[in-house]
């Protein structure tokens, strides 16, 4: 495998891993949020989180940019101050990845939650426990093979991500281009064995990636 | 049962008008710099001959090529480069009769029209504060592939690494320059005028850095509609089609290219 190839895979790699963890940072809250608080703008949440998993990722590239392209609008601010943008950089390939794993992690997380019994938390509280501390010690402990599930989906989704991150990290080998992008590139330069052996590695990746996830949804279940 | 067989000859009949009845339709590939000046030509093309429709397929010549290798159904290619056209000619694809070279461009570097970064002369693309250069990318794009030529022979191919960024066509780069997304941008003069608001040349790169940016146009050998296809080729050739091409922006072909 070339070079170019070996870096892809690494960048690939990478970009889900950080991704992944990111998704799992934000997601886990908002689906314990949307699983068991009534809150003001709850619908809201609920939609925009659901949004990028049926918007077409070209879509949600275009708002991707005008939200964090050098004249966008958290990216000017930010051009402003530091000089600096994501635009062609990874941390782009990481932000567009992250958005359009976000609903996997959050409705599979959601679930999982929603099926934990509510009476086993209601003894937390009449022993004296916080929520913040039933969530962390009793909730999602017992929604973890849930929990788990989403964060293999994600990561999943996140490894084959390409119409966004292609809009807001652009095509750079050795920088952005992630294995999806390079097959592309591969493909529209004819260069069939190139193409191939990075589909061969994601289509395994992503089998094992599946068979974990579905085992461990099983086990949810 | 009734509901059927009046679905089945409603779809008959569309399917068979959507076939074309009487109407001649030629597809060409066409590199993407040249956009506004065929689809101008097109326009006179078809308005003269009532019947014939004509579909454009935009895209980097690169790309194009490699379509037409895939046996896409095309029936003209216009390059922006002869080394696609080359190729294709190698591996017998296009007519090669009815190749020749219809215009040339000029190569030049724009910065975003706001930008106060003092570009003037090629090592200036060296300073701190030009952050991100675009190019086409070189494996498809002939922008990008005159461009890295000329910064290699300019010596500034490897020190300028990193601040390189690459677009999927010359046009791509020149929008990612006019939304300021990068700071300067290797397109052709012809691109730079379509954009008179969002971009401004900085400095055009020494005619003797690159090879001479020649266009060639032929008639795809699995063409259905050589005919048409020829006739159009004609019009670039002709006064008419020069008059229109100049007024883009584009040069008379150098005597004797193909």
């Amino acid at each position: 495998m070339s070079p170019d190839n070996l870096s892809a895979l690494r960048l690939s790699l990478q970009v889900a891993v950080v991704s992944t963890a990111l998704n799992a940072l934000v997601g886990i809250p908002i689906a314990y949020l949307l699983a068991r608080r009534r809150f003001w703008g709850r619908s809201l949440v609920d939609l925009l989180v659901t949004l990028p998993l049926v918007l077409p990722p070209t879509v949600v590239g275009y708002y991707l940019i005008v939200l964090l392209g050098r004249r966008g609008v958290l990216g000017a601010p930010l051009y402003e101050l530091s000089g600096f943008t994501v635009a062609f950089t990874w941390y782009a390939a990481v932000i567009a990845a992250t958005v359009m794993a976000l609903p996997l992690l959050v409705r599979t997380v959601r679930a999982a939650i929603e099926s934990v019994d509510r009476d086993l938390e209601r003894a937390a509280y009449t022993l004296g426990r916080s929520e913040l501390r039933t969530a962390l010690e009793v909730t999602l402990p017992l929604a973890r093979n849930g929990i788990l599930a989403g964060l293999v989906l994600a990561f999943a989704r996140a490894l084959g991500e390409f119409g966004a991150t292609l809009m807001l990290a652009g095509n750079i080998p050795g920088r952005t281009a992630t294995v999806p992008l390079s097959i592309y590139t591969a493909v529209q330069t004819g260069e069939s064995g190139e193409a191939l052996g990075l589909v061969a590695a994601l289509t395994a990746l992503s089998c094992l990636v599946l068979v974990v996830a579905n085992r461990l949804g099983a086990r949810a279940a | 049962m009734r509901l059927i067989r009046g679905v089945a000859i409603a779809l008959a009949l569309v399917l068979l008008a959507a076939g074309g009845v009487g109407a001649q339709e030629i597809t060409l590939s066409v590199a993407v710099s040249l956009k506004d000046a065929v689809e101008e030509l097109g326009r006179g093309f078809m308005a003269a001959r009532p019947g014939v429709t004509l579909r454009y397929n935009f895209g980097a010549s690169g790309d194009l090529q490699k379509q037409i290798e895939a046996g896409a159904p095309i029936d003209v290619f216009l390059s922006a480069a002869q080394r696609q056209m080359d190729e294709l000619e190698k591996q017998k694809l296009i007519v090669s009769a009815s190749r020749r070279a219809f215009a040339r461009n000029v190569l030049t570097v724009v910065k975003p029209a706001d930008s106060r970064i003092d570009i003037a002369k090629p090592a200036d693309l060296l300073e701190a504060r030009v952050g991100r250069i675009v190019i086409g990318s070189p494996k498809t794009v002939p922008a990008g592939q005159y461009a890295e030529e000329s910064l290699r022979a300019l010596g500034l191919w490897e020190r300028l690494g990193p601040k390189i960024v690459f677009s999927e066509n010359v046009r791509q780069a020149l929008d990612y320059v006019a939304r300021g997304e990068v700071d300067a941008g290797f397109v052709y003069t012809t691109d730079a005028a379509t954009r008179a608001h969002g971009v401004k040349e900085a400095f055009r790169p020494p005619d003797d850095s690159y090879r001479p940016i020649v266009y060639p146009g032929a008639v795809v050998a699995a063409s259905k509609q050589p005919v048409i296809g020829q006739a159009f080729l004609d019009l670039l050739g002709s006064p008419q089609g020069r008059t229109v091409l100049s007024r883009f922006g584009f040069q008379p072909p150098p005597a004797g290219a193909r």
